[in-house]
């Protein structure tokens, strides 16, 4: 297989392109030439590097989780720690490398959408490093279940817009910030989060995410001489998983598997997993991708105890990787992420993100069946901190 | 000849300009919308945008957003709408009906079906915000095939290659969005407007409708002296929801009637 998307138009195969309003083509475009023009830049590179290894703290080690494996005793659990980068997840690769081609395309103001708020602090951070405005557009649901994350922002200096349309979540979200940008395209970077919405992001995002991967590659054969089984990371618009993917996918011997976000149950329609609860192919936030929706097109509403994986639609990646077979994705409920959760507290003395937790939890669901020589990679894609007060009102708990 | 080319052909006779308001389909109710088509075209309309609602309209301000979300709670679906036109030309059958909203429900309901369905009914044109040239090339297949014109936008950012692209695949008319920003925001610029029509006018030689930003009788007749239609959106939209349903038809018309009078000035 020669993998090579997207293509130069932005598709990856049917999925993908630009489905912008005409007032943002240009700048689409005008970000597609500029990314071009410094991915393979030497200096940009040099920099990217420099910031990954100094401020972000990479590479981010590789854990065996021994007391966690052994208690399931099957397969043996690693995970890839993107809860020790700097602000606690994966967001601050990307972040970082948009933000520097922000610099270099003079855009002094930089705009977010956030969900959990990870995408938010980290945007938040790069600004205040580089000395840029922010502002930020979260749901005001979102804002109730993830305050911690609010204060982080604004400590930081950008300014946090409540967002109190539709479901008041991270694609209510996307769309305040896209009319943001719609009218202040001239000095404005928009930070998109994940790895979706139009060309170039899918691909830009992944490229910048790709360091997860890449470090992953190097570091398994260092620590078990081979590359794992299966890799496994957990799937909203898709940007760690991708990043965790995308190198392994030449690597015929690695399976992939993504984890959604299977809220109440697949069946219970509640749920934000569009791959694997097979919904339909539509168009939203510029991308064609799959995209939950009712029979008339208009989006549904999306259930999911984490903020970060309740998004109705999904990277064109990842739908193109399950067309094609190469990545397998399934879904993990709400109360089965919080006993991983739980589990991962207990056993390793890690707290991880709810979003992480599906990805954990799936691994742990499928590692008794194993053989203990079995490998799987997780990609543990930020810390728990922010979810504290989401967990304790779950059990009871006023904090 | 299409309505919407000889709409625009008898007002050029007439040295007239064509205005062109929005209404969302199923705002206030269901049962309104027709109605209100049909005061639209009493008060003075040349060609109607009936909007499409959706459930994430990116492009537009808040007042549109608040319609869409009203037109969502009554129940209108992208069916329900070629059902209000197929009313409609039960007593109108000459003025042009331009149906704009975004892609989603109509790759729903698939191109083909619903180009066919706009031809049966008598739909005359299409604007899908979200969906530019670069991504219209199946819209357009199946829109030609049933003889529904393409509307195309365009913006104050589009460059010149882009316009002559446009110029290609347009027919009816062409959309320019007066500002950068959403439906609905209120920092028009003549100046700037002005400016860029040469350009326009070099590549498209269909009529060019501006719209975006008008917001009263004195705004429109300034846009009105530039171009070849004025497209009124939000300001109808507030209107409407300002409005009783008792009212809503009566006060509407009131208000495109001025817009006409300061048109036609």
């Amino acid at each position: 297989m020669s993998y090579n998307y997207p293509d130069s138009s932005g598709h990856f195969e049917q999925f993908g392109g630009i489905y912008m309003a005409e007032t943002l083509i240009p700048a689409v475009e005008e970000l597609r030439q500029q990314y071009l023009r410094f991915r393979d830049d030497p200096e940009f590179k040099a920099e990217f590097a420099y910031e990954l290894k100094h401020y972000v703290g990479r590479p981010s080690p590789i854990y065996h989780a021994r007391r966690l494996s052994e208690s399931l005793g099957g397969a043996q659990i690693y995970l890839k720690r993107e809860d020790l980068n700097h602000t606690g997840a994966h967001k601050i690769n990307n972040a970082i490398g948009q933000a520097l081609l922000a610099k270099r395309m003079g855009k002094k103001r930089v705009i977010a959408e956030t969900g959990a708020g990870m995408h938010g602090v980290a945007t938040a951070t790069v600004a205040a490093r580089f000395g840029m405005e922010c502002i930020v557009y979260m749901g005001a649901e979102d804002i109730q279940r993830q305050a911690p994350n609010v204060f982080r922002m604004k400590l930081l200096g950008a300014t946090v817009v409540p967002v109190e349309s539709g479901s008041k979540t991270l694609k209510d979200a996307c769309n305040e910030a896209i009319r943001d940008w719609v009218t202040n395209v001239e000095n404005t970077f928009y930070i998109f989060g994940t790895a979706a919405g139009p060309h170039p992001y899918p691909m830009m995002v992944r490229d910048f995410q790709c360091v997860i991967g890449n470090e992953a590659k190097v570091q398994m054969p260092e620590m078990i001489g081979r590359q794992p089984d299966v890799v496994i990371a957990c799937v909203g618009g898709g940007s760690n998983a991708i990043g965790m993917f995308y190198p392994y996918i030449e690597e015929k011997g690695v399976q992939i598997i993504g984890v959604e976000a299977g809220g109440h149950g697949i069946t219970s329609g509640k749920h934000a997993a569009p791959l694997t609860g097979n919904a339909k192919v539509g168009v939203l936030h510029g991308n064609k991708v799959y995209l939950m929706q009712d029979e008339n097109g208009q989006i549904i509403e999306t259930h999911s105890i984490s903020a970060g994986l309740d998004y109705p639609g999904v990277g064109p990646e990842h739908c193109l990787l399950k067309d094609l077979g190469r990545a397998q994705y399934v879904a993990i409920n709400d109360d089965e992420a919080l006993n991983a959760f739980d589990s991962l507290c207990r056993f390793e003395g890690i707290i991880p993100a709810l979003e992480s937790s599906h990805a954990l939890a799936h691994a742990i669901k499928i590692a008794p069946g194993m053989d203990k020589d079995k490998v799987l990679l997780v990609n543990l894609s930020g810390r728990g901190d922010k979810d504290m007060n989401t967990v304790a009102r779950i059990k009871g708990i006023t904090l | 000849m299409s309505r919407i080319d000889t709409t625009f052909g008898k007002l050029k006779q007439q040295q007239r300009k064509a205005l062109i308001p929005f209404i969302t389909a199923g705002d206030p109710s269901q049962q309104l919308t027709v109605p209100l088509m049909h005061g639209l075209v009493a008060a003075g309309a040349d060609v109607l945008e009936l909007g499409v609602p959706f459930s994430d309209p990116m492009a537009d301000g808040p007042t549109i957003q608040r319609a869409s979300e009203r037109a969502l709670r009554n129940g209108m679906s992208l069916r329900g709408v070629l059902g209000m036109v197929a009313e409609f030309r039960k007593q109108d059958a000459t003025t042009p009906v331009v149906l704009m909203g975004y892609g989603n429900p109509i790759e729903a309901m698939g191109w083909e079906a619903f180009a066919q369905r706009c031809a049966e009914v008598g739909v005359d044109g299409v604007l899908t915000v979200d969906f530019p040239p670069e991504e219209s090339h199946e819209a357009f297949e199946h829109l030609q095939r049933h003889n529904i014109a393409p509307i195309f936008l365009l913006a104050p950012t589009t460059n010149e290659a882009r316009i002559e692209q446009v110029a290609k695949l347009a027919r009816g008319y062409v959309y320019y969005v007066s500002l950068k920003g959403v439906t609905g925001a209120g920092n028009l610029d003549l100046s700037a407007i002005e400016q860029k029509l040469p350009l326009l006018r070099k590549h498209i030689k269909l009529p060019i409708g501006v719209g975006f930003g008008i917001r009263d009788a004195a705004t429109a007749r300034a846009v009105a002296k530039l171009c070849d239609g004025v497209v009124v959106g939000s300001r109808i939209v507030q209107e409407v929801e300002d409005s009783s349903e008792k009212n809503v038809v009566a006060n509407v018309g009131k208000l495109v009637k001025e817009l006409r009078q300061a048109i036609d000035q």
